[in-house]
């Protein structure tokens, strides 16, 4: 063909602020609401209980909101990519608690490590995720039924685990301290530095390859506003958990960033990066998009439903660690009641949708932030367990509701 | 520049069970030529395409690619080949965006990371190629383009891996008068490139507009094939709904001399 001067490349749009903040707008007037409706809710729901209960503000309840609400998030963030398939996984809770009690048994019964328990652990979980998506994927019973049925019989195995109802201590240290214990002040911080450097040099580096290679670059104060809002945002937390909030701070001294803190945001960035950075990721999507679409393409898409699953499982897996580590001990409740709900809850909340194709990470993280100031604040405000249901099972239809109307929207203004 | 047949099917016979649905087609199509199949609903050209493109196995006849007899078992050996279908029901995921689209299932990587500015770059480039403009960004979301944008990129997803052969089963069936346009330019672009183009339509505008030749099915057999400046309008239209005309075509149909 002919080189006759193409006036301008398809990339070329120029990047601006304007531009970014333009598109951003646009994105959410088609119904691509994104991160908004959890960070808007987190706000006014953390003014309401500040101003109602002075008492939230305390820096031992602003701790207590991230061991509350760790569980929930990690189990989340696993529902996030069966989700994004478009499949549900009801079992997630039971789960959560069949592994917690497998922990507990090989801990406390069998008396091993904690590593060897660890592991057993994240094995049951991963055992449960592969029968849960080989039912979904190559038998084909869809994923509601299989894992409505899995949600009764994993009761019923948490139940013959904890030996039909006794409550299993957890003694070992380790364990313990993920919810209980925190880390030296000193090490926040410097934990704190060394992330947000790293993600700063990240953008950078991305950004100058890019520009390098003659790409579209986000301008520098998009990428200088992403990297100060972390900054800050993450400096203010390990500022309020390095505050003293025991009681009598001479008996015994209490402050730090708890222990899952970290090992949450591994996660975090961890699965962000299978998701964004990897193939894997990108045929989760696409499976979640268009599933004949990716079977056209090569993609073996009965093989990315049951990683998901396992995924899911997996993370549910180590939810129920955590949940141990909280209560120090596994009972018949571990991952029970309204554990699932609130996990779907968060993951729904934080922006992935019910539909599929739809949902990052960070919605698990932000949603699972909204579900324990909601959970924490109505305790301050002495509402009793029926209340908190109520309002939960509420902000969660709120939330599909939102979910559901931004998808029509999509569709009316041409999105989809 | 004399064209080459780069794709040649002969004598192929296709049965589902006991209906035999295509009987002793022969089929050729050309280098750098728009080769037209029409045929009328149920003739058999969906199923002859993917004979073509591996989806489906042959019971018999003989397949040549470039000159050399061929097996065709699967659409990755087809796609080795360098034979790219972009079916009727454009297989992009709306949730992704253009390059994610163009890349899916083939992805470029470095390491185990996706190497998303190389890939970003091949899909510029042969955007570019196709002289495509009507996108504003490669970046934008699939579910954010018309349906001429979306059959464009289906196509360019097609023509992004060196593709010999591109198939089009009907790229204008749901488009407007001025995607059609559009769509109908760059089909005649790809041909313009080098490339061989089989065309799948049910619109004799469209067929007269850009192809080089014209394959007539009628009934699972081929009625003929013929040089589109060596027939009219009415003569196309006769070997779709009769298998022949005059000269032309099947001159026994069912048996029966016509
Ligand atoms: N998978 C199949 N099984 C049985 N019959 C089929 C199958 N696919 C197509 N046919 C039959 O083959 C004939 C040709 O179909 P098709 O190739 O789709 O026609 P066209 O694309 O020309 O409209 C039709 O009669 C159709 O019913
Ligand atoms: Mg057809």
């Amino acid at each position: 063909m002919s080189t006759t001067t193409i006036p301008e490349k398809p990339a070329a749009e120029a990047p601006s602020v304007g531009g970014n903040l333009r598109g951003y707008i646009e994105r959410v007037r088609g119904g691509d609401m994104g991160a908004l409706p959890a960070v808007f809710g987190l706000i006014v729901l953390c003014t309401a209980f500040s101003i109602l209960r002075p008492v939230f503000l305390s820096s031992i309840n602003f701790a207590n909101l991230f061991t509350q609400g760790a569980a929930i998030t990690v189990i989340a963030m696993g529902l996030v990519f069966v989700l994004l398939l478009g499949e549900i996984d009801l079992s997630a809770g039971f789960t959560s608690g069949v592994c917690a009690a497998v922990l507990a048994v090989t801990l406390t019964n069998h008396g091993q490590p904690w590593y060897i328990a660890v592991a057993a652990a994240i094995l049951a979980g991963v055992v449960i995720g592969t029968l849960l998506g080989s039912l979904v994927a190559k038998v084909g019973i869809p994923s509601f039924v299989v894992t409505l049925a899995a949600f009764l019989a994993f009761q019923g195995l948490l139940l013959v685990l904890v030996n039909e109802g006794t409550n299993i201590a957890i003694r070992d240290q380790t364990i313990i301290a993920i919810e209980n214990k925190n880390l030296p002040p000193a090490l926040g911080w410097g934990l704190y530095i060394v992330s947000v450097a790293v993600y700063a040099v990240v953008q950078i580096v991305r950004a100058r390859r890019r520009a390098g290679r003659g790409l579209t670059v986000d301008p520098v104060t998009v990428i200088a506003f992403r990297v100060g809002v972390i900054a800050l945002l993450g400096g203010f937390a390990v500022y309020a958990l390095n505050l003293e909030r025991s009681r009598n701070a001479l008996l015994v001294s209490l402050k730090g960033v708890p222990i899952v803190v970290p090992i949450v945001l591994v996660l975090l960035v961890f699965w962000t990066f299978v998701l964004r950075r990897t193939a894997f990721g990108r045929h989760i999507y696409a499976v979640g998009g268009n599933a004949e679409a990716s079977r056209r393409a090569g993609i073996r898409v009965d093989r990315i439903r049951i990683s998901a699953f396992v995924i899911c499982s997996g993370m549910a897996s180590i939810g129920g660690i955590i949940a141990a580590s909280q209560a120090s001990s596994v009972d018949p409740n571990t991952g029970g009641s309204d554990v699932l709900l609130f996990a779907v809850g968060a993951a729904v909340i934080g922006g992935t949708s019910l539909f599929g194709g739809k949902g990052r990470m960070l919605d698990a993280l932000l949603g699972g932030a909204v579900v324990a100031v909601i959970n924490n604040g109505m305790g301050l405000m002495g509402y009793s367990a029926s209340v908190k249901y109520i309002v939960t099972g509420s902000v969660l239809l709120l939330a599909a509701g939102v979910d559901a109307l931004s998808r029509k929207r999509a569709a009316a203004s041409g999105l989809r | 520049m004399p064209s080459q047949p780069v794709l040649e099917i002969r004598g192929l016979d296709k049965s589902f069970g006991p209906v035999q649905v295509l009987h002793d087609v022969a089929f050729t199509a050309y280098t750098g030529e728009v080769t037209a199949l029409v045929g009328d609903n149920g003739a058999g050209k969906s199923t002859l395409v993917k004979c073509l493109g591996g989806t489906y196995s042959i019971d018999a006849g003989e397949y040549f690619f470039d000159g050399k007899p061929v097996q065709v078992a699967s659409p990755r050996e087809a796609a080795d080949l360098g034979i790219e279908i972009v079916y009727q029901d454009l297989a992009l995921c709306d949730n992704l965006d253009i390059v994610q689209n163009m890349f899916l299932g083939r992805e470029k990587k470095s390491g185990l990371v996706l190497d998303e500015a190389t890939m970003e770059e091949m899909a510029a480039k042969t955007l570019d190629s196709l002289s495509v403009r009507t996108v504003k960004s490669i970046r934008q979301l699939v579910s954010s383009l018309s349906g001429g944008q979306r059959q464009t990129v289906a196509i360019a997803k097609a023509v992004l891996w060196n593709s010999k052969v591109v198939i089009l089963d009907e790229p204008t069936a749901a488009l407007g008068v001025a995607q059609t346009a559009q769509v109908l330019e760059l089909v005649r672009r790809l041909a313009d490139n080098g490339l061989g183009v089989i065309l799948i339509s049910h619109n004799m505008n469209d067929v007269f507009a850009v192809s080089d030749r014209i394959a007539a099915l009628y009934l699972g057999r081929m009625a003929a094939q013929v040089k589109t400046s060596d027939v009219t309008h009415s003569q196309v239209v006769e070997l779709i709904t009769s298998g022949r005309s005059g000269e032309l075509g099947l001159q026994k149909v069912n048996g029966v001399t016509a």
